[in-house]
Parts: C-alpha cells; structure tokens; sequence
C-alpha cells in the first residue's frame, strides 16, 4: 500500500528541496521585496528574468524587487547554476512562492478591511476596498510566510502578463557601464591581504624543490604559505604578491605527471573504459532497403573557457569560522567541497556569491576559493583575496573535453536514412565539486596530505553529457548511439557550455550534409523529410525564410549551411543558417538563428545570450583548440589560444518564436552546436569538400585539401 | 625592512601566525613618491617604481573601473587613456607615466552624468558579463575623439585590441555607432 508521501507529486523547480515559502522571499515595510534565489548571475542576465517572474505574479514594479545574492546561509539551495536550467528551476518556484505570497497578502488585507478579498483593488501593492486601505508592506510579517509552498496557487494567465514577455534591461549592466564597483574582483575588506599561489604552468605529479631564500626578504611580503605541493604567497600589495609569486616559481622544480597524448583521438580510442548503448532502434524491414552506406568520422579539440576575467576569491578565518566570496557557480557544493579538503565542518563555513567575469562552465572559481582559504587560515584573521594570472586561469581551470565521433549511416534508393550509427569517445563533462567522495578543487590534491583527484563523469541521460545530443532527433527506423567513457584524463576535464552537445551536433549535422549530397537533395529539404517534431520543423524553416535560404546564389568561394537542434533533446529548439567565405581563412559573413523558447520571459535577454552563443561557438569553431605538448597544456596566453576579433565577428540575427502557451526553457547554450554545424556545412559547401576536424583553421583547410587530391 | 614570514609547521602543514601578526606595519617595498594626474585630478602616492599602473588605480585610489585581464596588454580590459592613447594598465609602469594625463572610465563621466558612449551602452544592452566594458569604451572614447562619425568597419578595427568573450560585439558596435550620431 503507498502512503501518502510515496504518491506525492514532486514539487516543481527548485520546491521539492525548498519547501518553505519563507525560503523564497520577504516583505519589507518599505514597500520592497527580497527575493532569494540560490541561481546565480554569471553574466546571462538571469537576477534581470527572475526579477520579473516574481514582479509579474506578484503584481508589482519591477523596481521594488530586490535580487538577493545567493549566500549559503540565506538563500534556497538550488545547487548549480547550470544545463540552462534556472528559468525551469528558480523561474518555476518564484511563479509559485509568488503567486502563493500575493494570494496571502490579499487575504490579510481583505481581513483588515473586512471586506472579501475579491472585492479588493490592488494596484502595485496598495490595497483598497470599501472606502479603505493598506498595503501589501503593511499586511506582511515574517510569520505569513513561515508555512509550506502550495504549489496549487493559482498562476496569473500569460494572456495577462505586464512585465514576463517584455524586452527588460539589465539590473546589473547600469554599474559594469559606469565602471562602478560590482565585481568580486573589486571587493576590498578593511585589512584585506592579497594572495596567489605557485603552481606549475602543466600537470602536476609533486613539488619537489623550493627556495625561498631570496623572496623572503622581499619588501611587503607578509606571508610564504607551503603545505606539500601547495605554495602560496600573502604580501600587503597586489603587484608584490604578483612579483612574489613570479620569482618564487622560477625557483620550483616540479615533478611531472605522465607526458600528454601525442594524438589526444587516438589516445581516447585505446583508453575507453566503459561502452553503453544509449540508444538502439531496430526495424529489419527498413535496413533491407539499404542501398548506400556513407561513414565519417570527426573530431573536437580540448576548448578553454577563457573568460576575459581570472578566477577570484576571498576568504577569512575568524574565530573558527571560514567565510568565503566566491563566483562559483553551485556555492553549496562549493561549501561542501572547502569543509572536505579543510577538514571543517560545513556549518562553520559560509560561502557568498559575488559577481565574476562571464562563467560559461566549471572554470578555477570553485579552486580559487579554496586557494583563497587556505592562504586565509595563515592570516591571522585578515581577509585574503586571490585572483589567477592569467597562465594558471589556462592552465588550471578545467578544458571542455576533446572528443572524437565515428558515424555511419545508410541510404535508400528514395534518398531516405535507413540506418544510423553513431559512437563517440570522450573524457567526462563534469568535475564539478559536490558530486565525488573527495574534494573536486585543485589544491587539496596538492596539500601534503592529498586527495585524490576525482575522474570527470557524465550525468546521465536524457540531458547526459558527453553524449548530451549524441541520440539523433530526426525519425530514424535504425540508429544505434555508444558512448565510449574514457576515465584517464591527460587534461583535467569538466563542463563547457553545451557540454558534448555542441561535438554531437558538429558531427550529426555535418553527417546529415554529407547524406543529403549523396542522396542529391537541399539539405534543409533533407532534414525536414527525416523530421516530424513541429516546433523543429518550424524553427527551420523560420531561419530558412529569414535568410532566404532558397534565393542563394552560387558564388565561388562562399558558401552557405545550416545547423539545428533541440539542446539536451529536452530544451530549447535551434536553427542555425551561416554564410562563410573561404580563401585564405574561413569568414563567417552572417549568421541567422531562430529559436523556440517556449514562454519568453525577456525577450532581449534570451537574444542577447543566442548572439552572444552564436559569437562564442563561431569562435570555437574558427579559431580554438588547446595545445598539448609532452607536459600538459602549452596555450598559457591569448597569443597561443586566440579568440574571434571585433573585426572577425559575423552579422548575427535572432528570430524568436513566443509560445507563450509552453513552459519556458533555458537559453543559454543552444546556439552552440547549430552553429557550429551551420558553419562547418557552410565551409563544406564553399569548397565543395568536407572538413571534418575542428577548429576550421587555414591549415585544416589545407590538410581536408591535400587528402582529397 | 620587515622580513617575510615563512608559516610552516610540523610536517609541512599550514602553521598559524598569531592573530595580530599581520596588525603591525610591514616592511614598505622599496618605494617611491609618484604624482598621478588621474581624471584631471593630482593624486599621490608611494610604491616601487615598476608598480604596474593597474595596481596604483585599483588598489591605491580604488578606481577599480579598470580590471586585470592577462597583464601582459593583450586582452584591453585594463586599458586606460594615456595623453589621450588607449594603453594596456597592467603592462605600465608607474614610472613611465609620472606627469601624464591618465584618465581611466570613470573619467569618461562628469560627475553623475554619463558619457554618450555609457549612454548608448545602456540603449543598446552592449554588454553580458561587463568585464571587459571598461577597456572597450576606452578604446571607443579614444576613437570618437579622433574620429567623431566613424564607420561600422572603423569601429571594429579600432576595438580588435580588446578580447569580449560573452559574445556582446555586435551591440557594441551598435552602441559605438550609436553615441557618434548623438
């Protein structure tokens, strides 16, 4: 017999782990609400979207929401601000908490005034009925709220939305474009200290050798911190840490770890430890009809965050207690990674999210705080702020994983798929902290009595990761998809915004092309006959129209290409069209994207984050890839890892198609594998041969040339 | 001269200086008196000559508008005006501008009231991240001012010294454009 709570539906969003509606928001007498998130800014605008979910269900302004940020002893735990999950996460609770809120609100003042409360008038808070009034910041107190979320509230109708669908401009901008402080990195606390850590510019295996004869007699140095193979520098000024930490690094001798995979493809083939089918689809009749059999094989190089800002952190000790700013993306996990590798307990430490540079994945946030820590807890109380030069934000923070793809598929005689193989070969997607036994930050595998370094994983289907997009979304009576788990990992691997998705799309799209060619029909005609899906098929041809992809005109030496997905087979729907130029090096003249959302929350907020996804992928595709050599990482600087100029960057154009009616879905990585795919398809069809390997560089080029004569 | 502390205890663990360790004044770097004209206004203050610029700026007279990005002048977050030129902070030091005008972004504003350029910013949302906006409306204010009606392709090129990650180009351009016919 179930009881009650087995048969309980689970709560939405982020409710199920934050029940309590106190959790989610307060009324204050001066006519603002707080609204506690545990989502953080990253630079996607998402404290701007959240603000109007709850000003919309409250029914106030804009202006009197207050965005809190997220703190480990404050805010809801909603573990990682990632996935493009938090409209669904946090969205979901605050449409709740908030309607919830308005609906007790109304009912207190509906009590003061002695009227019902449907007879009430409410305009942005102030309540009137029969000739009298209060105020939503009069009825409320801390103990309305202290009861469970009922996520049975009624929702306002999106026909009714005001402030939910309406081009909103950022809260955070008005301070980045003064240049006012707001960034973690512009935080001083009184007596703070500033700190940086000596690492090795590649893998690490052991500290062997030290001398700090000379740098400790340096003028403004306060600290030499040493535990094991960890080392550290405190100094009363940033530029003496800087200087410090420089010369007390050319006195290291390191002992290295195993040399880097000459062929990092070759290298994931021998090494995969685990083989899953993850999708497998057998129709006999159909296989029989096989009449061409097409394979290729592709590949995507480690990629580098490579956010313009360095990780940050800040921490202090005091009296036992560890409180720590960080721009970590999942500050709860965070605090449980730091009492690890500290050996604290987590309720004696506190971690406060403060703003960094743009976050697109698992980068040295997370390893900064815990630097920043441990050189805290040699302070004596002081606060200590670490920021990464920029050498060891390359080469410390983890790379989105190089990954090689192997397709085959098989023609009918109509030019139909028939059958569809895809396998991949790929390190994990995530070594985030909070998931492993161990600490997942950087330092505690160098203290001197180390953690072990935790494997990447991959979370599992249907999201997944290394196989995120790997399980086609076109209607094919065969397919078989492996993933191949490659556990060693000669770089440290974690997520990358799109995770395997953007080298899943890479290859499918490019694969499709090359079928449709064979098959002698237009590519977008291809997709369409394999795909019933509506909301695909209808941001196809939206990006068809939109780049008046039938008027093409051949020109020599250009060319054109689409791209399309629904990111995670779960979210957003993308269609990416490109228009390339190839002579010496590709150029990337226009990119045209239409994308299915579902219910917009800011129309310009989820545009600004496909062009800027777009932007960014047209980078990785053109330009990145991380250089190896025997020990490790060799792109240490901007000159070894360029990314796409202002000059180099394309037209970008967005449609949105509202589906005010649907739930809405996350944005913020759908761009990357369509565009990616648009381009490579591009490129292919001005040159009239197909470039398999990523990125699309000159030599590239040269070498997809020089095999196919 | 103060001596640094080497903190090492048993068995290569972190040792704890005592509380107050830190409290009394530590030994100054081998210092200088530097005189700075920062937007318009004459600061001093005392630091090793090779101090970057950067760190004078953030740290000594909190103008922390200008940020660190590589430090070695390749990615334009930190770039300042000097007499007029865009120039990388990270990569300058003090020494080398001693008695020229710097003027850094908060410079750009008079007072509260933006300049046109933070303006056209704000119209157009030109930024995600924001961290590299600093150096990027450097470079433009520095453009605008040589060349008040620039083209779309002259503002790309005048701002390829600064690195955007997020993506936010194409806005800024917009935004460039923009302050110039206003």
């Amino acid at each position: 017999m179930n009881t009650v709570a087995e048969t309980r539906l689970k709560r939405p969003g982020s409710l199920e782990k934050n029940p309590r509606l106190s959790q989610w928001l307060r009324v204050h007498r001066d006519g603002t609400v707080s609204i506690y998130s545990g989502k953080v800014e990253i630079g996607q605008g998402i404290l701007t979207a959240l603000a109007q979910i709850a000003a919309e269900e409250l029914g106030i302004g804009l202006d009197r929401i207050r965005m809190v940020p997220a703190d480990t002893a404050a805010s809801p735990d909603e573990g990682v601000t990632s996935g493009s999950l938090s409209i669904q996460d946090s969205g979901v609770a605050l449409r709740c908490a908030c309607a919830q809120a308005r609906a007790l609100l109304l009912e207190r003042a509906a009590a003061r005034i002695g009227v019902s409360a449907r007879d009430l008038q409410v305009t942005d808070g102030a309540v009137r009925g029969a000739g009298r009034s209060t105020s939503f910041w009069e009825c409320a107190d801390d103990a309305l709220f202290d009861r469970e979320i009922d996520e049975t509230a009624a929702l306002r109708s999106p026909a009714d939305y005001g402030v939910v669908g309406k081009p909103t401009p950022r809260r955070d901008l008005p301070d980045k474009i003064a240049g006012r402080p707001h960034f973690i990195q512009d935080i001083a606390l009184p007596g703070m200290l500033y700190g940086r850590v000596v690492r090795p510019p590649h893998n690490f295996a052991g500290l062997i050798s030290l001398d700090d004869s000379k740098i400790k007699s340096m003028p403004g140095l306060a600290a030499i911190v040493r535990d094991g193979g960890f080392v550290g520098v405190l100094a009363e000024r940033e530029d003496v840490a800087i200087s410090a930490q420089r010369a007390l690094r050319l006195t290291a001798t390191w002992r290295e770890d195993g040399p880097a995979p000459r062929d990092v493809y070759t290298w994931l083939k021998e090494h995969a430890a685990e083989h899953r089918v993850i999708s497998e689809r057998n129709n006999v009749e159909a296989k029989s009809r096989a009449a061409k059999v097409l394979e290729a094989s592709y590949t995507k190089p480690y990629i580098s965050h490579a956010s313009i800002g360095p990780s940050c952190a800040i921490a202090q000790v005091d009296e036992g207690k560890l409180t720590v700013w960080s721009h970590s993306q999942g500050i709860f996990n965070l605090r449980r990674d730091l009492a690890l590798a500290l050996g604290m307990r987590e309720d004696a430490i506190v971690v406060r999210h403060a703003e960094g540079a743009g976050c697109y994945g698992h980068n040295g946030a997370d390893d900064a705080a815990l630097d920043a820590a441990l050189l805290a807890r040699a302070a004596g109380g002081r606060p200590v702020q670490v920021q990464w030069m920029r050498d060891d934000e390359f080469a410390w923070a983890p790379c989105g994983p190089a990954m090689a793809l192997s397709l085959r598929a098989a023609l009918d005689s109509q030019g139909d798929i028939v059958d569809w193989q895809h396998e991949l070969w790929s390190n994990g997607h995530s070594s985030r902290p909070g998931r492993a036994h161990g600490p997942a930050l950087a330092a505690a595998w160098h203290l001197a009595k180390p953690h072990e370094r935790p494997s990447a994983i991959n979370m599992p289907l249907p999201a997944g990761a290394a196989d995120r997009n790997a399980i086609p979304i076109y209607d094919f009576p065969n397919q078989r998809v492996v993933n191949h788990y490659v556990h060693e990992m000669p770089v440290r691997t974690s997520a990358l915004r799109s995770l395997g998705a953007y080298a899943n799309v890479f290859a499918i799209e490019s694969f499709m092309d090359e079928l449709a060619q064979a098959a002698e029909i237009d590519a977008i005609a291809f997709r369409l006959r394999h795909l019933r899906d509506p909301r695909g098929r209808a941001v196809i041809d939206t990006a068809a129209r939109r780049a008046e992809w039938s008027g093409w005109k051949p020109v020599e030496g250009r060319g054109h290409g689409i791209g399309f997905a629904k990111y995670k087979n779960l979210g957003a729907y993308c269609a990416a069209i490109a228009e390339v130029e190839v002579d010496h090096e590709v150029r990337v003249n226009r990119l045209v994207l239409a994308v299915d959302v579902g219910l917009v929350i800011n129309p310009d907020g989820v545009i600004n984050q496909i062009e800027g996804g777009a932007i960014q992928a047209t980078s990785w595709t053109l330009k990145e890839e991380v250089k190896l050599d025997a020990r490790g990482i060799a792109s240490l600087g901007w000159e070894d890892y360029p990314i796409l100029k202002f000059s180099e960057v394309p037209a970008v154009e967005v449609e949105l198609i509202d589906r005010p009616e649907l739930p809405s879905v996350g944005a913020g990585e759908a761009a990357q594998g369509p565009t990616g795919a648009a381009i490579a398809n591009a490129v292919s069809h001005a040159l009239g041969l197909r470039v398999r390997d990523l990125p699309l560089t000159h030599e590239r080029i040269a070498a997809a040339i020089s095999q196919s004569t | 001269m103060g001596q640094g502390r080497e903190i090492l205890g048993s068995e290569g663990r972190l040792g704890y200086a005592p509380r107050d360790a830190f409290a009394e004044e530590r030994g100054k770097p081998v210092a200088e008196r530097f005189r700075l004209i920062v937007n318009g206004t004459e600061s001093e203050l005392e630091a090793s000559p090779d101090t970057p610029l950067l760190y004078a700026l953030r740290n000594d007279l909190r103008l922390i508008g200008t940020r660190f990005g590589c430090g070695s002048g390749q990615c334009g977050a930190c770039f300042v005006l000097i007499d007029g030129d865009p120039a990388p902070a990270c990569d300058t030091p003090l020494w080398a501008v001693a008695g020229k005008r710097i003027t850094t972004v908060e410079g750009l504003s008079k007072g509260r009231e933006l300049h046109p350029l933070q303006h056209a910013f704000l119209a157009e949302q030109a930024a995600q991240c924001g961290y590299c906006t600093s150096g990027i409306l450097i470079s433009a204010a520095a453009l605008l001012a040589k060349n008040p009606m620039p083209t779309e392709r002259e503002v790309r090129e005048a701002l390829d010294r600064n690195l955007c990650r997020c993506g936010s180009h194409n806005r800024v351009v917009r935004a460039v454009l923009r302050a110039a016919q206003e």
